[in-house]
């Protein structure tokens, strides 16, 4: 994909902010110690946004991962049009800013050593939200990690169901889980790690169905939106409520892990299967 | 479920407001205004029609029993079947109870486990789906309204018995489809089954609930394009203006539309029809294959 590293060129050409400004905490921090961080603030542990790309080589062992199904791109089968112009039009326009075909990014490689299939959602593509193409692959992946009996890993990063595909996208709830039941069946783990955000319909399928969940400190999770349930039931919501910190307390959640120790993390549990 | 969830309002837009500011009404809206009038048949309707022998099981075992999903052993025209269904109510008070058909994670959990008991006695799931959605409350949202919702997603996949879903009213999303994964799926004519609700959608991506019209359009959510899309294997037709206007005969083509869909279903072995439910869904969903 040529025209991808060219995009990213052009990015580092012109950026002009040296500076980082933290999402929760407002320090600055000087652009190349908040990248070295992993995106993670240094003074209050915000674990900010990264893309797939950046998740995987922070997972994988140097030079073994490869990616699969990354011929899969959205399509606009319900010519959706709405205010500010069509689907088509507005996922073409993500694929050429992120470099990636749809809101997931998916392959096999090894973890310490440990072979692995994963799937990482993207939050820049579409704010990662769950559309035909993006079932696909997190199901296509599935699928490799039954047939060649390896781990499966999904990172999630999500809005949501995608609304431009109406009952396609709602249809990928449970197609995802269909893979996952497979998994299941076989006895074959699938670990989800839930980041910032997860939510909707993401987080009521695969993203809530790991064998083991884990969650990077401070993730929104989260089924129905925080002002939707406001309104419901017309009082104000505890501070921590659909925190990761807030599931773990109400017993969805394994454990809470830094970005920085992931991987450790992962393969650490995974030596613990016995197949 | 929309991408930016926090922005969705759930205010239901004064009807006319809603006229004035959108005078593009079409077929998908008044469809909309059908699947929920105040007199559209509700489950309880369908089952002093064709259901008889009606033995209702109550509670998930783990919380409560939710009384926005019921669920129990009932025959359907000589044939036993484990019945689960979301239970909207038509009075006030009926509605109070029974949460408008808004199921809590404990609505879920009650489900799967009627589900399993089916196949422990080996008889199909018949569900009938009526809901604008799962609840979104603090209480559902601390006990698990996504995993529950998720777990039933994933289990009915592996189901040992027939599954057949009807959409009789309104299929809210999550909370529809967390009792919609089957082997045939039905659907009334004047039925919506949507990813989120109009006015949902709208507020997103329209910026204002008023344009619900024009994002239920934008979002198929009708029997026809959903029949044609792959999402529904069938259309029941209603009379007239609706089920409401005749819901004896409408009780009686849901009855004969099950009936016949269950029968070549328990022909399968059990691996046929897992197998079949499993590419049934992995075919859901239109992408683009590059070279
Ligand atoms: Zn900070």
């Amino acid at each position: 994909m040529a025209w991808f590293s060219e995009a990213i060129t052009e990015r580092k050409k012109t950026k002009k902010d040296l500076w980082v400004k933290c999402k929760k905490c407002g320090s600055h921090i000087y652009a190349d110690e908040w990248k070295k961080n992993l995106n993670v603030c240094p003074s209050c542990n915000y674990h900010g946004a990264i893309t797939s790309y950046e998740r995987i080589n922070l997972l994988f062992d140097k030079g073994s991962f490869k990616e699969l199904f990354d011929n899969i791109s959205p399509k606009d089968s319900l010519n959706f049009v709405d205010l500010k112009g069509s689907y088509k039009d507005k996922y073409e326009a993500n694929i050429k800013k992120t470099g990636i075909s749809e809101s997931v990014v998916t392959g096999h490689g090894k973890m310490n050593g440990i072979p692995v299939v994963i799937a990482v959602m993207d939050f820049r593509f579409l704010g990662g939200s769950l559309g035909s193409g993006t079932g696909e692959k997190i199901l296509q992946a599935a699928n490799y990690a039954h047939d060649h009996n390896l781990p499966y890993i999904v990172f999630s990063a999500s809005g949501g169901a995608r609304m431009q595909e109406g009952a396609l996208s709602l249809m990928q709830m449970a197609k995802t889980c269909a893979g996952v039941a497979r998994l299941n069946r076989k006895n074959i783990p699938y670990v989800s790690v839930l980041t910032n955000p997860t939510t909707g319909g993401v987080s009521a399928s695969y993203a809530m169905m790991g064998d083991i969940n884990v969650s990077e400190p401070g993730a929104l999770i989260a089924f129905a939106g925080r002002r939707v349930i406001e309104q419901t039931i017309g009082e104000n919501l505890p501070d921590d409520f659909q925190t990761a910190e807030y599931l773990r307390e109400h017993g969805f959640v394994d454990s809470i892990v830094n970005r920085k120790d992931l991987k450790d993390y992962l393969t650490n549990v995974l030596s613990y299967y016995n197949r | 479920m929309g991408q930016e969830i926090d922005n969705i309002v759930m205010d239901e837009p004064k009807v006319d407001e809603m006229k004035k500011k959108n005078k593009k009404e079409n077929a998908s809206w008044n469809i909309v205004q059908v699947s929920r009038h105040p007199k559209r048949p509700i489950l309880q309707d369908y089952i002093s029609h064709i259901v008889e022998n009606f033995v209702e099981l109550h509670g998930d075992r783990y919380f409560s029993d939710d009384k926005a999903m019921i669920g129990g052993f009932a025959e359907i025209g000589g044939q036993k079947i484990m019945l689960i269904g979301h239970n909207k109510g038509k009075k006030t008070n009926e509605n109070i109870e029974r949460n408008f058909g808004m199921a809590k994670p404990d609505g879920y959990r009650k489900a799967l486990r009627l589900m399993k008991l089916a196949q422990r006695f080996n008889i199909p799931v018949v569900t009938f789906i009526d809901t604008p959605g799962a609840f979104p409350g603090l209480e559902a949202e601390e006990r698990g309204q996504a995993e529950a919702i998720a777990k039933n997603l994933t289990e009915m996949a592996s189901i040992e018995v027939p599954i057949v879903c009807v959409v009789i009213g309104e299929g809210g999303s999550g909370g529809a489809l967390g009792i919609g994964v089957g082997d045939r799926i039905l659907m009334l004519s004047n039925a919506i089954y949507s990813v989120i609700s109009p006015e949902g959608c709208a507020s997103i991506l329209w910026r204002d609930a008023a344009f619900a019209p024009d994002a239920a359009e934008a979002m198929n959510i009708t029997a026809k394009p959903l029949l044609k899309h792959g999402i529904i294997d069938e259309i029941i037709e209603e009379p007239g203006e609706g089920a409401h206007t005749d819901v004896k005969t409408v009780a009686e083509s849901i009855k004969t539309s099950i009936l016949k869909n269950i029968k070549p279903l328990q022909k399968l072995s059990i691996d046929e029809l897992i197998q079949s439910r499993f590419e049934k869904f992995s075919a859901m969903g239109k992408f683009t294959v590059n070279k």
